[in-house]
């Protein structure tokens, strides 16, 4: 199931959240502990936003032993590019009926 | 990071008048014959709609406010739709031949209303950063 460009938009619309993600693109698989130390946000807070992120499919966790694991999953931005490339077809369209449009203004 | 890469920008020439061109940019009958059906008003902070037809999950309407009016040069308003809000700049350039006519749509971050932390945030930011993102993926 496609994830809406709303739902990756909100889960990044966060800085911290942003920063997670980021951080994590960056830097490759972590765990949540490794996430709390490595920033000022306390562990249920950063597991919070994980658990955001996964929602948006940006984030995927993985258990072993006692720790969970995450880790990013860029693919989940396509949405985004997706939304760009829908309009970019939209405008191309609309430029063409301006055009014709102009020219039945022409006297 | 340029400007284009966190932005949508067309640009075409038109063999007419920059007065023409405004003229379909901006007169509500107009609109509606190559964009959409509108209550477009030339007036900055008037609020408007674009009504188009409906499909599933999408009310076809975009909500719109008026940013800039500079007759025969540029055109600016807000480009709200599915709880996201980007803005649309018309620019007009004359020319030799006509008018070199210029949209930019950009800015794409989240709607003022939704209430969530960080609905301030700029997408513009967030554009670059996502930048930032994929180049580390290669």
């Amino acid at each position: 199931m496609q994830i809406s460009v709303e739902v990756v938009f909100k889960a990044l619309a966060d800085p911290t959240r942003r920063g997670i993600f980021e951080r994590l693109t960056r830097d490759g698989e972590q765990t949540v502990h490794a996430l709390t130390q490595a920033g000022s946000v306390s562990q249920p807070m950063v597991s919070k936003h994980l658990a955001a992120l996964k929602r948006a499919r940006l984030v995927r966790d993985r258990r072993r032993g006692r720790e969970t694991h995450y880790r990013a999953q860029p693919e989940a931005l396509s949405p985004l590019f997706d939304w760009m490339t829908h309009y970019a077809t939209f405008w191309k369209g609309r430029f063409d009926r301006l055009e014709d449009l102009l020219k039945r203004m022409d006297p | 990071m340029t400007t284009a890469t966190r932005s949508l920008v067309i640009e075409r020439e038109m063999p007419h008048p920059p007065e023409q061109v405004w003229r379909a940019l901006t007169e509500g009958p107009l609109i509606k014959e190559w964009l959409m059906d509108n209550d477009f008003q030339p007036v900055v902070g008037h609020s408007f709609q674009f009504r188009s037809t409906p499909v599933p999950n999408w009310n076809g309407i975009i909500d719109s406010q008026v940013i800039v009016v500079e007759p025969n040069k540029k055109l600016s308003y807000s480009w709200g739709s599915l709880g996201l809000e980007s803005v649309v700049v018309w620019t007009l350039v004359a020319t030799e031949g006509g008018t070199l006519l210029r949209m930019e749509q950009s800015g794409f971050r989240a709607d003022q209303e939704a209430a969530y932390k960080g609905a301030n945030y700029g997408w513009q930011n967030f554009i670059g950063g996502l930048e930032r993102v994929v180049s580390g993926l290669e």
